[in-house]
């Protein structure tokens, strides 16, 4: 049994990149179990490179990731459940077949099971009574919540979201912001986020770790306010304070 | 696969007094873990009692999956007439109750998508191409942006054609010769077993030479290039189509005619006849090779006999059918992946239709040209 404090995600001297390119180098951090934990940084700063080292997608180019304590499986069912920037669901496939998917991978459960399983992660999303619509049907907002019901069909303890607010109009934004929340607070799910949107940033951070492409590393971590607030590097107070900058 | 054995997990059915009953479960309730048992635990609730309890006094954690399955237990034991609740539920475990359980069930809106039979599915793929792909509004554009483009030539996007030549042309001049020098070389070993038994060798050189430059060459020229060229055209408009960038380009005041299928049409219209060219004399070089190797003739013999057997006309007309060829192959291509919809499927679908759609056309205007010359006598 992982204890509490164990961290659930753990780089160490970790770079990333592609090809020869370098875009973060030498990044040591730990995201703690249960946390809901941001990347953040401006755009081409190496933030979603980084997200995809984190999930395996992307080899390191140097250092390690260790998930619970071991390098990131590469068989087996998925450790993490991830939601893609543009929800990424099979447009061949209804939402339900969607969800259904890892299900039916990674499961010998039976069809009732998983169909009961699949209708309660889209309950879960505000989707029930969608199962059978496909991805073209529906609105921007509703794909990335399904996308969400996916990434939690297996009821992995950790989730990683690309930029879930992107594109997403504020009451939409707010209320996956709420979902992300719940699922932290009730489930004690681990939610790793890369965002832009300080609102959703002070809305449900609790510690995050801001990148600078320039630079190739981590130019401050902490909880948002604090960075907000006390952060004496330009960079990091014009990210928090867009407005006194223009004004 | 994941090890459905989990000691970690156990429920036992206790009968009470006044007919009640309690599933009183333990452990760990993680889906992952108690799925295979789940079959065995539905059992255990079947047995009817005035009042059957989902004891989770005894669980320290219960996943989301498993969440559900119980209260699809539960749901399923009261619509069977019967009466049941869970009890002693704690902590975490109570906040997952809450969580997946707060909201009432509600149907699907749509009904499952329809398995449809092969028939049906041959009537809807010809309203499809008969209705949704809009051919005709398609012809009407390209005809009223035709005339905007002879008024203002600068409408079309001349500077994309040379790099279109070059992809649809050069790049693709590898697989048409080896293509079609070998179908030369097959078309003078099928006549030259025939005509070897009339001590007609030489013939087989009037043979090649004339399916090769009136119908061997430009067809075998046209379908590679409907196959490559003509699907990447719709492959890449299809993809322009689903990601706005058709809509983008309106939206900066460029017509998507002249500044996406002019070009490619143009491309096509002058690379085809080209290639056809090139197809020819590499077919015959097919044929030379055969009568060299098998029949015992000179290629000197062989050139010469070709030369009088294949005049100009035959090479011209099968160069003309080509253009027809281009024309067709790029309309239908660039119609296909203007009208696409549906994401990623949709780009497959438009351009699988675009390169079926095209070799039809092919053999449709091939047809129809052999019948004209026919009729004017050649």
């Amino acid at each position: 049994m992982p204890s509490a404090t164990e961290p659930i995600v753990e780089t160490k001297h970790l770079s990333v990149g592609y090809g020869d390119t370098v875009v973060l180098e030498n990044l040591d951090f730990v995201v703690p179990r249960g946390d809901v934990f941001a990347i953040l940084g401006g755009s081409g700063s190496g933030k979603s490179t980084l997200l995809r080292a984190l999930i395996g997608l992307e080899e390191p180019l140097q250092g390690t990731i260790h998930l619970a304590g071991a390098p990131i499986p590469r068989e087996g069912p998925p450790a993490a459940g991830v939601l893609f920037q543009s929800g990424a669901l099979f447009g061949s496939m209804t939402l339900a077949e969607n969800v259904s998917l890892p299900l039916r991978k990674w499961t010998t459960l039976d069809h009732h099971a998983i169909d009961t399983i699949v209708r309660s992660k889209l309950r879960l999303v505000g989707l029930e009574g969608f199962e059978n619509h496909l991805p073209n049907e529906i609105s921007g907002g509703m794909k990335k919540r399904a996308g969400i019901a996916r990434a939690l069909a297996l009821d992995p303890s950790l989730l990683y979201l690309d930029e879930p607010s992107a594109g997403l109009d504020p009451v939409t934004s707010a209320e996956l912001d709420e979902l992300i929340a719940t699922l932290n607070a009730s489930l004690g799910m681990t939610t790793v986020i890369v965002t832009h949107e300080l609102r959703s940033i002070f809305a449900i951070v609790k510690h995050c770790i801001m990148v600078d492409g320039g630079k190739r590393s981590i130019i401050a971590r902490g909880a948002p306010a604090a960075l907000r607030d006390g952060s004496d590097d330009p960079q990091v107070h014009a990210f928090f304070n867009p407005h006194s900058r223009a004004g | 696969m994941i090890d459905p054995c989990d000691p970690g997990f156990r429920v036992e059915r206790v009968e009470l007094q006044d007919g009640r009953a309690e599933l009183r479960f333990g452990g760990q309730l993680r889906f992952r873990q108690c799925f295979a048992s789940w079959q065995s635990v539905r059992r255990l609730a079947r047995p009817p009692a005035v009042q059957l309890a989902f004891d989770l006094s005894g669980v320290d954690t219960l996943d989301g999956a498993a969440t559900a399955l119980l209260l699809d237990l539960r749901d399923e034991v009261v619509a069977a007439g019967g009466q049941a609740e869970i009890v002693g539920a704690h902590g975490g475990v109570r906040a997952m109750l809450d969580l997946y359980g707060s909201h009432p069930p509600r149907p699907s809106l749509h009904a499952p998508p329809a398995r449809i039979g092969v028939l049906d599915q041959i009537g809807r793929e010809t309203l499809t191409l008969l209705g949704e792909s809009r051919a005709l509004d398609f012809i009407g554009d390209v005809v009223v942006a035709g005339a905007k483009a002879v008024r203002a030539p600068g409408f079309v996007n001349w500077r994309e054609v040379a790099r279109l030549m070059e992809r649809a042309g050069a790049d693709s001049l590898p697989i048409v010769l080896v293509i079609n020098f070998l179908v030369g070389l097959v078309t003078a070993f099928q006549a030259a077993i025939q005509l070897k038994q009339f001590g007609a060798n030489i013939f087989v050189a009037d043979l090649v030479g004339l399916s090769v430059t009136r119908e061997l060459a430009p067809l075998m020229t046209a379908i590679i290039v409907a196959g490559r060229s003509g699907a990447a055209f719709s492959a890449e408009l299809g993809t322009m189509r689903v990601s706005e960038e058709i809509d983008a380009l309106r939206t900066l005041g460029l017509d998507p005619y002249g500044f996406l299928v002019f070009p490619r049409v143009l491309t096509l219209v002058l690379v085809l006849p080209l290639l056809t060219i090139l197809a020819d004399v590499i077919g015959i070089a097919g044929g030379v090779l055969v009568a060299m190797l098998g029949l015992d003739i000179t290629a000197n013999a062989y050139l010469i006999e070709t030369q009088k057997a294949v005049g100009l006309w035959d090479v011209f007309s099968g160069c003309l059918k080509t253009v027809f060829f281009g024309l067709s192959i790029a309309l239908i291509a660039c119609q296909r992946g203007l009208a696409t919809h549906g994401g990623a499927e949709g780009v497959g679908r438009a351009t699988t239709s675009a390169v079926v759609t095209s070799l039809f056309a092919i053999v449709v205007v091939d047809a129809i040209f052999t019948v004209l010359f026919n009729a004017f006598g050649h």
